[in-house]
């Protein structure tokens, strides 16, 4: 029997396994199918509407391509656009490289398991499509890829499954941008994310979330990282939705593999976002941390984050900060676990508002109050990332700048 | 000019500011001297307009303009400047993104020179205040008066926690935030006197060392004691009298001396 065979009985069996975590959604009440998007070639693109250009931009993706490497956009069940500019880099829509590429199947499914949960089981089942992107051996991404996952039909639960690889010694910077055109509101967004990080490679991954007020994600993502590779992991969701739950799992399987995650949250009313993610030092050298700034403003955020101490001489920390403006829940769950003598692991955690004094500093130095407390906001949500390519740096700069006015 | 009369203010429900009367005119410089807890920052931040400092009677003016009830960044705007004892630390943003709010948006500030004028080129792609030492902390908020470059100058400790090294740093920019930097550099200059003359910048300085005094000229001393200025007076000789005799002793002598006068 063929692997996928065994994959879609697992599935079928989870179908209706509710998540450890998050709100359950009903996904009977969602449709599966939408027709084809009519794929568009790069002059078509730039001649999108200005409206949805703007969201695009706004989720991190340039329809000029200028200062990328490569382009993956899908849209509703169907891929768009798919193009890349650089050699040594491979990004192919993952339903093409399942009929086409025996290689793949060391690669889906493998740190994801299908029977997760009822989410998991329904990428199987009803699979739509999503990208496999890979850097091959010693390359090194000029620019960033970007890759998009647009909704456009409304009451659609879009089903996606992603594959990153950098093989060894490469180093691979992806933007990753999900929006929901202007006229849809309600949905469901599966992606299963996977990801690995070879030896002595580095992977940035990007993602900036533009969802509507009634739309239910649910990624399920892990991540594998190899002796002396890097995997960096920022998440930007500044944006209503109805509720969004994640919790990667990324393990580290060699000495010196590091991680870093770093979160921006701003949770508008009516908005559940349960946000963090398990990290595993498995070997000497591994280093790993978990950064994350969250603004409830009338929203409900939880931010979690694990981190598992399984080898001497490793380093890990936890930063978990938010600000309660204009009412909210901010709850934050941070946990250090460590199994052997020699670990190094610490967390920091803070719920608080702004403070005044800090108002009144900035007001002494000729600013209104509105502009000092915006400038601290801004100041709040500006996290250093060490590694980043500046212009996924001036992505992030221009999503906290762009929900500025959201938030005050 | 700045007037103050008869100002009463509390804190946290408790009167710090019993009766304060002040003037400083246009050029002046004036030295608080006071023991520890007397309401020296206290009156510093009342002049400023922190809203937890609340006027319970008296008036503020500057400039001829009833400042009592303006708040804080209007009398920034009118030129108030302050540099804190105790800042707080803004995370996530950078001094030199600071230094441009205190110039007012100006485009055209040289915030590279300025910061090396004060020995901080190091420091301005760091938080504001964060991590930084007693004395560090002295010298960036005097690179935000340098770009803010205010008419009333308000110094809260300026020299308390810099080594002797910087002293001389932080005393001459503090000489020449005042306009007291007076010097024929070319030919066509004003003479020194006639600069003198037309200096218009207002200082008020917290020391209680007073090692400020070897690079500020002052016009005046005072002492604020059990909520009240007691006694106006030359800096040096209040500071002497303070190290022989004690505050208490001092501001019981000088009363006696003013009454008799
Ligand atoms: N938030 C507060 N609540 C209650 N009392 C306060 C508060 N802040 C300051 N005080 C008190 O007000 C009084 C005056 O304080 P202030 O800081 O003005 O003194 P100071 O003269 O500047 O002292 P120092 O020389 O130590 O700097 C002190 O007794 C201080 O403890
Ligand atoms: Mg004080």
């Amino acid at each position: 029997m063929h692997i996928r065979e065994q994959y879609k009985k697992l599935a079928l069996k989870a179908k209706d396994k509710n998540a450890t975590i998050g709100e359950d959604v009903d996904l009977d009440q969602y449709e599966k199918e939408a027709p084809p998007p009519k794929p568009l070639s790069h002059e078509e693109l730039c001649a999108l509407p200005a409206i949805e250009r703007e969201l695009l931009a706004m989720a991190g993706i340039d329809v000029t391509e200028d200062g990328r490497s490569g382009t993956f956009f899908q849209k509703d069940v169907g891929v768009v656009h798919c193009n890349v500019k650089q050699e040594g880099i491979e990004v192919i829509p993952l339903r093409i490289a399942l009929e086409k590429y025996d290689w793949i199947w060391d690669y889906y499914w493998k740190l994801v398991s299908v029977d997760t949960d009822k989410y998991t089981a329904a990428a199987e089942l009803e699979l739509h499509d999503g990208y496999v992107i890979r850097a091959l051996p010693g390359a090194k991404s000029i620019y960033p890829i970007q890759a998009c996952m647009f909704m456009e039909k409304d009451n659609l639960q879009q089903n996606v499954h992603n594959i990153v690889i950098a093989e060894e010694g490469s180093e691979l910077h992806i933007i990753t941008g999900c929006a929901t055109a202007h006229t849809t509101k309600r949905g469901v967004h599966i992606g299963i994310s996977e990801f690995f990080v070879k030896k002595n490679a580095k992977l940035s991954f990007t993602m900036i979330h533009n969802w509507a007020e009634e739309m239910h994600i649910r990624p399920r993502s892990a991540a594998l990282v190899e002796e002396g590779g890097l995997f960096l992991s920022n998440y930007i969701c500044m944006k209503p939705v109805k509720s969004l739950q994640m919790y990667p799992v990324t393990h580290l399987i060699g000495p010196d593999a590091v991680a870093r995650f770093y979160s921006i949250l701003v949770g508008t009313p009516g908005s559940t976002y349960d946000v963090g993610g398990q990290v595993f030092l498995n070997h000497p050298g591994n280093r790993a941390e978990i950064v994350s700034r969250a603004i409830s403003n009338g929203g409900h955020i939880i931010a979690r984050g694990h981190l598992i101490g399984k080898s001497p001489d490793i380093k890990a920390h936890l930063e978990c900060r938010g600000l309660i403006l204009n009412g909210g829940i901010i709850h934050a769950i941070p946990e250090l676990e460590g199994h052997v003598d020699g670990v190094e692991m610490s967390h920091e955690a803070a719920v608080g508002k702004i403070a005044q004094e800090e108002i009144f500093y900035l007001m002494a130095r000729g600013l209104t109050e509105d502009e000092a407390t915006s400038t601290i906001v801004r100041g709040f949500l500006n996290v250093d990332i060490p590694g980043l390519p500046p212009q996924l740096k001036a992505e992030i700069d221009k999503a906290v700048e762009e929900s500025d006015k959201d938030v005050m | 000019m700045l007037v103050i009369e008869d100002l009463q203010v509390e804190l946290a429900g408790k009167l710090i500011l019993k009766h304060i009367d002040m003037e400083i005119q246009p050029g002046e410089t004036h030295i608080l001297f006071g023991p520890n807890g007397s309401g020296k920052t206290s009156l510093l931040m009342t002049i400023m307009g922190f809203p937890q400092y609340k006027v319970v009677a008296g008036r503020i003016y500057f400039k001829g303009v009833d400042i009592t009830n303006m708040p804080t960044h209007e009398r920034a705007s009118m030129g108030i400047g302050m540099s804190f004892q105790r800042p707080p630390t803004l995370r996530g943003l950078k001094v030199r993104q600071l230094i441009k709010i205190c110039a007012g948006g100006r485009e055209d500030i040289d915030v590279e020179g300025m910061a090396k004028a004060v020995n901080f080129e190091d420091f301005l792609d760091r938080d504001v205040n964060d991590g930084f030492s007693g004395g560090e902390i002295k010298r960036s908020e005097l690179l935000q008066l340098m770009a803010q470059n205010p008419d009333l100058l308000l110094f809260d400790e300026p020299e308390s926690g810099v080594d002797l090294e910087n002293m001389e740093l932080v005393g001459k920019t503090i000489a020449r935030l005042l306009g007291q930097d007076f010097q024929v550099k070319v030919k066509g200059d004003k003479p020194i006197r006639q600069q003198k003359r037309e200096r218009r910048k207002m200082g008020l300085v917290i020391t209680h060392t007073g090692h400020i005094l070897d690079y500020v000229t002052a016009s005046k001393g005072q002492v604020l004691y059990d909520g009240v200025l007691s006694c106006v007076e030359n800096p040096r000789e209040i500071l002497k009298c303070i190290a022989n005799i004690g505050y208490e002793e001092c501001v019981r002598c000088i009363l006696g001396n003013n009454t008799r006068n």
